[in-house]
């Protein structure tokens, strides 16, 4: 629900260890509500969610300092999440962001931050991520590298669920589109 | 446990790197340079009405830092990220709560000596009035960091805080500036309570507003 529009009704999704979702839809559908009631930040109107193992949200809004360098910002939650400066290290070279690692958060580019929060989550050693439209601003090099890293972290027994309307590869996803017919 | 200190750091440490936490103190002294060309410059008069007219400075001083509290978190997902995180609302503000004490009472506090001398309070009205914004700040900055959670979300928020803020913190002035009067002996006691009152509110009021504007 939104307001009093209802956004979707009727789904279910189990997804095993290496399993992935691919939500899709039309803007304003409500892809980007169905991850935040995953993540626990809004509370269904009717049924529930259930999960087993850490997660980590992707969000659209980066959720890191302006004014601190790229390294430091990603230490921040690394260290909430109970990691240090190895896990952002991983983060950062998994999304090519190794270079810009003393730059401050506000010199980055959109595409530059969106790989930064998706830093954050590989970096979180979560088992399940919530991906909130991953590919936005990505370029080719920077969306093979999210796929691939996708690919270890499934191969490795995660579980990734992504809402997107861009092409992302994920092979064998459950495909999911909501709000379809309006 | 460990998340509440490593949120209260990084607010400490905005606070400090940002300019957040120089503005309240210099708005208190520019009330405490203005006063005197109100009042006049007798030395009497301003004595006896300083005490007064700090407590108020410190209270729309505590309006100033509102706008940074709560809603920049909110929009930079700071706030979800807590959440998802599983560290409740409720830690999220008694650790900012913490934070904005410490960037807001003790630089209050420091300006406070100035602006006594300004307004020539005595060193016994001095001690009181320091006594006073120790406890009191601790409310107030309790307080801010309610109003600016309720108000988060909101077009004109600014102008909201201040009249939601205002009221609530009128026990503290009115005690506050009570206690520097040696005839209300018991008004320090009050002022204590009053902020105590605002603390123990505040965490479950902050925590409440920040789960309500998810919605």
């Amino acid at each position: 629900m939104r307001g009093d529009r209802l956004l979707f009704s009727g789904l279910d999704l189990t997804l095993d260890a290496g399993g992935a979702a691919l939500v899709t839809g039309p803007n304003g559908a409500g892809k980007t509500s169905l991850l935040r009631l995953i993540a626990g930040l809004l509370r269904p109107e009717a049924g529930r969610v259930e999960m087993d193992g850490r997660l980590a949200f992707g969000a659209i809004e980066p959720a890191l300092d302006r004014e601190l360098p790229l390294e430091r910002a990603l230490l921040y939650w690394a260290r909430i999440d109970g990691g240090g400066a190895a896990e952002v290290a991983t983060g950062l070279a998994a999304m090519g962001l190794a270079p810009l690692a003393e730059v401050p958060i506000r010199m980055l580019s959109t595409g530059q931050l969106k790989r930064a929060g998706l830093a954050r989550v590989i970096g979180s050693g979560a088992e399940i991520w919530l991906l909130d439209e991953p590919a936005n601003g990505l370029d080719t090099e920077a969306r093979g590298r999210l796929e691939s890293a996708i690919a270890d972290h499934r191969a490795s027994g995660g579980i990734v669920i992504a809402a997107t309307h861009q092409p992302l590869a994920l092979p064998d996803a459950v495909e999911m589109t909501i709000g379809a017919a309006g | 446990m460990s998340a509440l200190f490593a949120i209260a750091r990084r607010d400490l440490r905005r606070s400090f790197t940002g300019s957040g936490w120089l503005l309240p103190l210099i708005f208190f002294l520019l009330v405490a340079t203005l006063f005197p060309f109100a009042i006049g410059p007798d030395p009497t008069v301003l004595g006896r009405v300083g005490g007064g007219a700090l407590w108020t400075a410190a209270l729309l001083a505590a309006l100033m830092p509102i706008d940074r509290l709560i809603a920049p978190d909110r929009d930079a997902g700071v706030l979800d990220q807590y959440a998802v995180r599983g560290i409740s609302e409720e830690v999220v503000a008694v650790a900012k709560i913490g934070a904005h004490w410490i960037g807001f009472g003790p630089p209050l506090m420091l300006a406070a000596l100035p602006a006594s001398a300004m307004l020539n309070m005595d060193m016994d009205g001095l001690l009181k009035l320091e006594a006073g914004l120790a406890l009191g700040s601790l409310g107030l900055a309790a307080l801010a960091v309610t109003v600016s959670a309720l108000v988060a979300g909101l077009q004109s928020g600014g102008a909201l805080a201040g009249l939601l803020m205002l009221p609530l913190a009128v026990p503290v002035l009115i005690f506050g500036a009570g206690a520097l009067d040696d005839l209300q002996r018991g008004a320090f006691a009050l002022l204590g309570a009053a902020a105590l009152l605002l603390v123990a509110v505040a965490p479950f009021a902050t925590g409440a507003a920040i789960r309500a504007m998810r919605d």
